[in-house]
């Protein structure tokens, strides 16, 4: 198939269909208006449901109600929106069924900014509502890759029963890159099992559900859950390396400031800096394995992030704070520039030898 | 080669459809490339700028913060714009919108009375494409035959008169001396 | 010997939780008998609330999805929407839909939503023991309104069927009492009409069922029906509302460009 020029947002919204998403139920917010606008104008055509719904706790309703019966459905905001939603991914997560949620970020808190960041990181990764549970959260970083992982996140999130969250932001969703859509047949795993679809009398009754009077319930239903969550940081997460196995410093990036981080990375080795950099593809689960693989012969980490140190945690956690890990970061919906990146990896470097 | 180009404005102006000619020209010759507007809740007569860059090499940060090639449609633009061309670039000025003039004599100005030259020809609201014009000539990135290609694709039907007054005006540009 | 009277088959064979003299029990059983009579339990998907009737997933014998507090219209919006083919109805209480869940009770009602909406109204929330609702009639003694209802600082009751027979989505908006026997026999009837307009694509039903908790009332189940009939239903007088074919309602408003319903 032939290159295409498209948004990040419109991409995401093509992907989904051809991924075979049958619902979409959304509520205007920026930056993710061409996503909703896109679906708007193409599911009709293409046999979907597009639905703008009163609200965002009510767009999240519905696709727990969609998502009850087996269907491949989706919802997109952006940060405000989200938080509004988490009451409802909660009782998704809660009650084991899969959809796909967007989040195209924007600066916070409150009504913040509606220029890109990545400030819900902590958000996404640990707190998307009340209770023990987790998303899946993708982290594409170009136009292409958000198309790529939608499919997969419809089929990670049947796979496992659970929400998968594709976390992209202002800057990814307003841009245009050539893009290229692969020839899939989406194939949806079977959820005749669980699926409140109608018994048509010829099986017990289905209930979608996260409620669990007895306490000893409840305890056993979240610990098979955490079984799964296991299964899935065993065998999902995923990241990139680039120039990592030489490198003295390595610079943990995702998303759009992964991209920053590269130029960044390429300056610095221009300089004669062995700088890398690893970007986690998969926030939850976080990539830790690799990330430990990919400093075998660093002597300091930099997370460069849109928001005042988030996933650095999750960074220093995974190395067991074997290395000094420093932070850089623009927040408020101002994005870090490569060269104040290379400024870091200069005094690094300076204090590194 | 990488290009990285930054066209600036008003909204309303112009300046996202000028930066998406030269991201399809770019598509259309098997590029990398990133196009990336700065948007703003107004939807029209607020700051606009557009990047985009065009290269060999998948690109890194899609923002252009020191453009190879600027264009510059308004005062504003070119007072926030014009110190950060990388020395040895280009810079395309409407001088019916700015009345400033560079002191900077790394680069090389292209002082473009833009909207007089496009209302004078009954081409209103053409200024983006006589400058964008201007910046083909003078860097030879892409052929006219693309841009109108490039027009083709992103001209509506019942808007498809324009295409032959934005190569009028791409011509305008190009052919000022000035 | 014939079978004169039994469970209908789209209720489980379990014990309810209900409060003695609750009139839950009757009005769960009149849904059951409408879906039993209709032949629809193996095509239909309920919806339940958070409150009283929270655990109507374990009552109901077709398929059934729990939902967030106020959200079951939007939950079976995503149902309805998703799979048109189903007979979709969520079971709600005052507290769910006309407080926390009207939003999505309005917005449901005026997208003409074809699904249907039994709303169980005794004035109170019963699950958590007895706290002013949005239907609290004025003056009445509650955990939180402990000095009786007093409209200046606590304002009105909502009369739910009224506001909703405003909005040109409803087809049917209709109040009915399980105090008497016509009263049940009414409701049924009600429901019945529901299921039918859901069938037949008539847009949003609503069926409200005044009724009684003794348990948070602190009256004997008798005393409940008495109270329900001297002072809830003068409050709120039993009748239909509204009652149309949504296509020929709405006949100017579709001409004006909006696409049928």
């Amino acid at each position: 198939m032939e290159k295409v020029l498209m948004k990040g947002n419109e991409a995401l919204a093509e992907a989904a269909i051809r991924a075979g998403c049958k619902c979409f139920f959304g509520y205007p917010i920026t930056p993710q208006t061409e996503l909703s606008e896109y679906l708007a104008k193409q599911m009709p055509k293409r046999g979907g449901v597009f639905l703008q719904a009163e609200s965002e706790v009510a767009a999240i309703n519905m696709v727990l109600g969609a998502a009850g019966t087996g269907t491949r459905v989706m919802t997109s905001s952006s940060s405000p929106g989200i938080s509004l939603k988490s009451e409802g991914i909660s009782y998704i997560a809660g009650s084991d069924v899969p959809c796909l949620i967007v989040n195209v970020e924007r600066g916070g808190p409150g009504l913040g900014s509606i220029q890109p960041s990545q400030q819900d990181y902590w958000q996404a990764t640990k707190g998307l509502g009340h209770g023990d549970f987790h998303l899946i959260i993708l982290a594409p970083n170009s136009v292409q890759e958000v198309v790529n992982l939608v499919t997969k996140a419809f089929d990670l999130g049947e796979k496992y029963r659970m929400p998968v969250m594709l976390l992209s932001d202002g800057l990814l969703g307003q841009m245009m890159e050539p893009v290229e859509f692969p020839e899939i047949t989406p194939s949806q795993a079977d959820n005749s099992a669980w699926a409140a679809c109608g018994t048509k009398m010829e099986r017990e009754h289905h209930i979608v559900n996260s409620l669990y009077i007895e306490a000893l319930d409840l305890e056993e239903q979240v610990k098979r859950r955490y079984e799964r969550y296991a299964k899935i940081e065993e065998t999902e997460a995923m990241a990139e390396t680039y120039l990592c196995e030489d490198a003295d410093i390595i610079v943990t990036a995702f998303g759009a400031t992964s991209r920053v981080a590269k130029s960044a990375v390429n300056k610095a080795r221009a300089e004669g800096i062995k700088a890398g950099l690893f970007r986690p593809i998969t926030l939850w689960p976080f990539p830790k394995a690799e990330l430990n693989a990919a400093c075998k012969n660093a002597k300091a980490v930099l997370s460069v992030e849109m928001n005042m140190g988030q996933m650095i945690d999750d960074v220093k956690l995974a190395l067991d704070c074997r290395l000094p890990v420093s932070f850089f970061g623009r927040t408020g919906g101002v994005v870090p520039s490569p060269k104040e990146v290379l400024e870091e990896l200069r005094k690094l470097n300076g204090g590194a030898q | 080669m990488t290009y990285e180009i930054l066209l600036a404005g008003f909204g309303g102006q112009g300046i996202l459809f000028a930066g998406k000619l030269l991201a399809y020209c770019a598509l259309f010759e098997g590029k990398e490339i990133s196009w990336l507007p700065s948007y703003g809740p107004e939807m029209r007569g607020g700051k606009c700028n557009c990047s985009v860059t065009i290269s060999d090499e998948p690109i890194g940060s899609p923002q252009v913060l020191e453009p190879d090639l600027l264009v510059v449609l308004n005062g504003p633009s070119f007072d926030a714009f014009m110190g950060n061309v990388k020395p040895g670039g280009k810079a395309f000025v409407d001088s019916s919108m700015v009345a400033q003039k560079t002191d900077r004599t790394d680069i090389e100005t292209f002082y473009v009375p833009a909207t007089q030259l496009a209302d004078d020809n009954n081409l209103a609201k053409g200024a983006n494409i006589v400058l964008l014009g201007k910046l083909l000539h003078e860097t030879g990135i892409f052929s006219f035959e693309t841009v109108r290609k490039a027009l083709e694709k992103n001209t509506p039907a019942k808007r498809a008169h324009t295409i032959d007054n934005n190569m009028r005006a791409l011509q305008l540009g190009a052919d000022y001396a000035g | 010997m014939a079978v004169k009277f039994q469970r209908p088959h789209s209720l489980c064979d379990v014990r309810l939780h209900y409060c003695a003299g609750c009139t839950h029990g009757i009005i769960h059983r009149l849904v059951a008998e409408v879906i039993d009579e209709m032949g629809i339990e193996g095509t239909t998907v309920g919806v339940c609330p958070v409150g009283c009737s929270v655990f109507a997933y374990n009552y109901f014998n077709c398929d059934m999805i729990e939902a967030p507090h106020g959200r079951a219209p939007a939950v079976a919006t995503g149902v309805k929407r998703a799979r048109p083919d189903l007979n979709v109805f969520t079971y709600q209480g005052d507290g769910d839909l006309a407080a926390i869940g009207t939003a999505e009770t309005v917005h449901a009602a005026t997208r003409g939503e074809n699904i249907v909406v039994i709303f169980v109204n005794n004035g109170t929330y019963g699950m958590t023991g007895g706290q002013m609702a949005p239907t609290t009639l004025p003056g009445q003694v509650t955990t939180t309104s402990p000095y009786g209802r007093d409209p200046k600082t606590a304002g009105y009751p909502v009369r739910v069927c009224e506001m909703l027979s405003t909005l040109s989505g409803t087809a049917l908006a209709v109040r009915t009492a399980v105090d008497s026997v016509p009263h049940i026999r009414e409701t049924k009837k009600m429901i019945r009409k529901a299921f039918e307009n859901q069938q037949r694509g008539n847009g949003f039903s609503i069926v409200e069922v005044l009724s009684t908790c003794p348990s948070n009332w602190g009256l004997t189940p008798k005393e409940s029906i008495k109270r329900l009939q001297e002072e809830c239903i003068p409050y709120y007088p039993l009748g239909v509302y509204k009652d149309v074919e949504i296509a020929e309602a709405n006949a100017d408003l579709l001409a004006m460009g909006g696409a049928a319903k």
